[in-house]
């Protein structure tokens, strides 16, 4: 593979494109997989065929749209028609329309603000290009950012464009990116490895799945792209096992992307091999540690280790190893292409660039939406969210799944970045985004991701595996309004134990939900504890006889 | 030990083994491929028992303790054999949000069994998910495979009367 033979596949597959006069677009990503976009793809395809404008007309699977809660979604390109909630009873009239005008009872407007006030970037080629083909990704402009890194750059100067860049790590916590790959690539080893953290364990949170489904290729190439940076010639993906399609469309992709040269020895003709390995998770929340994945991965159970030595110095087996996750790979290969200058245009002064959300819960547009860092979250979940349905009101957010917090409507002003969010008591996190009304009822919530964390919890250290534990069951005192005074102040006490004396950031982090709780809505802790009332009617507290006290 | 190593034989005559050690063969069966075996254990035969353990472990040399910890510390690996219908609950947040609990409790109450137990007759199998990924559908469950979203419990109940007792 050439340089030179990336332009050809570039013509061809245009070439290709321009001889279809609609192309039909549907989404077969998991969300509109749900709803059956599956039989809408095939109901359209026969339509079409019984028709016969198999010369003039294409239907093509593509990844996410982005608004899942309306789902299946079909576009009309090149006209840029939006269809929602589609059957298959649909099919008809849609290939009926094609030169006509839209059907209108199926339309969805595509000048409301969540698709106008949304930056891509990550997302860019979701809903455009075919996962499954590696020309389509090609023809959007896919591995230039490699040809240009391997051909025009050193390992220093890859490194320096992402330094500029200003990313920083999108799996929560926000670790300059430049800064990781520096200490990589600057670690003396024989060998080196590149792993790709796609462990994606917050319930709430698919925007790792969607990219995955979605843009297989823009991973393999962030991968390949770091790979040269830190000299190393060897990457894992490790990948959870419950989501199948993602896992399918990356064997499809490295498959493709081996037989085409964009992966395997002499890249481009190189010095530069990398090579790609796909690791099954199995269902445990604790494996997005690092340390912990590292362990999983050499097919151990998957508990995390102290840091220092931090895998930048002694990672999977003992070698330097540089991990990312898969929204922060994503965004390397616009990065290389348009120069580090470029990305920190977009975002705050200390965050920079764009953050995918799961927006999800009480609101009204759910789906997999990105936004520019520096964003309020009113914006984002009143003008892009679409507010709260059925006229209740909002009560919280919550960011950052387990380890996060809820924030209460009086910060909804507050801008979306790192350090704002940590200084609510939540953290940015992977990006699942939960909105809720005032049918929540706090304290519950709290309940629910402690229980979350005390069955996540590896059990490697006791402030973790005993302290979740009894911090759940001091919670469930109180929603059963059972607890004194002294329960609380034992959850108070809990909370600064286990923050601070975990081993891992699973167990330093279970606390937020509690504590930001504690500190936006002591009120409803108070109704549990001293009038034995859930508010939001959540709970059912009982009194001192066991009967039941009404909300 | 050490040179005199041979290779175990499969379990039984199962030409579902075939799977498993061409896993094993694709990793030189090395012991990091443990779990990788696993997952194909389970894809072939449905779970883990004592026997496949026993077998993987000894082909790729580590201690049968250890392929029995990774087996058990692991949620998707499951060492009972599941139900002829499985139907999975959603337990991630939106679902949560929007009443999965409830559901939840609705079949636990009408099958009497918790979430990772199988009906007596062998004909259901509960299980719980932390996140489906359709969270524009909570609640949602997955009915063998097929996910339906936006769930009610009295829809879920007379869909799985369905599958019979």
């Amino acid at each position: 593979m050439t340089p030179e033979e990336l332009g050809e596949i570039t013509a061809q597959q245009e070439e290709g494109e321009r001889q279809f006069k609609h192309r039909l677009h549907v989404c077969t990503a998991a969300g509109c997989l749900s709803s059956g976009s599956g039989k809408v793809k095939d109901a359209l395809a026969k339509e079409i065929k019984d028709r016969g404008l198999e010369k003039t007309c294409k239907v093509k699977g593509v990844g996410c749209m982005g608004l899942c809660a309306q789902g299946p979604l079909v576009a009309v390109k090149p006209r840029n028609i939006l269809y929602q909630n589609v059957t298959e009873a649909d099919a008809a009239e849609i290939v009926s329309s094609l030169d006509n005008e839209p059907v209108a009872r199926l339309e969805c407007p595509t000048e409301m603000p969540f698709f106008r006030r949304q930056v891509k970037i990550v997302l860019e080629n979701c809903g455009r290009i075919d996962p499954e083909d590696i020309n389509d990704y090609i023809a959007a402009g896919g591995y230039e950012a490699l040809v240009k890194a391997l051909t025009e750059f050193s390992p220093g100067e890859v490194i320096e464009q992402v330094l500029r860049s200003g990313l920083r790590g999108r799996g929560g916590a926000g670790y300059p990116t430049g800064l990781k790959w520096g200490t990589v690539a600057k670690a003396d080893a024989e060998r080196k490895y590149v792993i790709c953290n796609a462990d994606e364990g917050d319930p709430g949170a698919f925007m790792d799945r969607s990219v995955l489904e979605s843009d297989p290729h823009r991973v393999l190439e962030g991968m390949a792209v770091a790979a040269y940076a830190v000299d190393a010639t060897q990457g894992y993906i490790y990948v959870r096992a419950e989501y199948p399609l993602a896992i399918k469309n990356l064997k499809t992709a490295i498959r493709q992307a081996e037989h085409l040269g964009l992966l395997g020895n002499n890249i481009f003709g190189t010095t530069h091999s990398f090579h790609v390995e796909l690791r099954l998770g199995a269902g445990a929340f604790v494996c997005g540690e690092e340390t912990a994945l590292i362990a999983s991965i050499e097919g151990r159970r998957g508990m995390p280790r102290p840091r220092p030595p931090f895998p930048a110095a002694e990672g999977l087996w003992g070698s330097p190893t540089l991990i990312n996750n898969v929204e922060t790979y994503a965004n390397i290969p616009p990065i290389v292409r348009n120069g580090g200058d470029w990305f920190a245009r977009i975002g705050t002064e200390k965050s920079k660039g764009t953050k995918v959300f799961a927006l999800a819960g009480r609101v009204k547009n759910t789906g997999l939406i990105e936004v520019p860092m520096g964003i309020t979250l009113r914006e984002i979940i009143f003008e892009i969210g679409g507010g709260v349905p059925d006229g209740r009101d909002f009560k919280a957010v919550q960011t950052g799944g387990p380890s996060g917090g809820c924030i209460p409507a009086e910060f909804l002003d507050m801008p979306v970045d790192y350090e704002s969010l940590r200084q609510l008591g939540s953290i940015m996190g992977s990006g699942g985004m939960i909105v809720m009304d005032d049918t929540s009822c706090m304290v519950d919530v709290a309940k629910f991701f402690m229980e979350f964390c005390m069955s996540e919890s590896c059990g490697k250290c006791i402030p973790c595996r005993a302290g979740t534990y009894q911090m759940h069951d001091l919670l469930g005192r109180i929603t059963a309004g059972k607890a004194t005074k002294q329960d609380m102040a034992m959850l108070e006490e809990l909370c600064d134990l286990v923050r601070n004396t975990s081993l891992c950031g699973l167990g330093q982090s279970a606390p937020n939900p509690v504590l930001s709780t504690l500190r936006y809505f002591r009120n409803e802790y108070a109704a549990h504890v001293e009038e034995k009332k859930c508010p939001a009617g959540v709970c059912q507290c009982k009194d001192g006889n066991g009967k039941e006290v009404a909300a | 030990m050490g040179t005199s190593f041979r290779k175990p034989v499969a379990p039984s005559e199962d030409k579902r083994w075939r799977l498993v050690d061409a896993t094993m063969r694709r990793h030189g069966n090395q012991s990091q491929a443990l779990i990788e075996v696993l997952h194909t254990v389970q894809e072939s035969f449905g779970f883990l028992d004592a026997d496949s353990l026993r077998y993987v472990a000894t082909s790729l040399r580590v201690p049968l303790s250890q392929a029995f910890g990774v087996a058990t510390f692991y949620h998707y690996f499951t060492m009972k054999p599941p139900g002829k219908h499985t139907c999975v609950v959603c337990t991630g947040t939106a679902c949560y949000i929007k009443g999965a609990a409830k559901l939840l409790d609705d079949v636990e109450k009408k099958y009497g069994i918790k979430p990772g137990e199988t009906t007596p007759d062998g004909n259901m199998s509960l299980v719980t998910a932390r996140c489906l990924g359709a969270c524009g559908l909570a609640p949602a469950v997955v009915l063998d495979g097929q996910v339906a979203g936006k769930m009610n419990a009295k829809d879920m109940v007379e869909r799985l009367g369905r599958w019979g007792q």
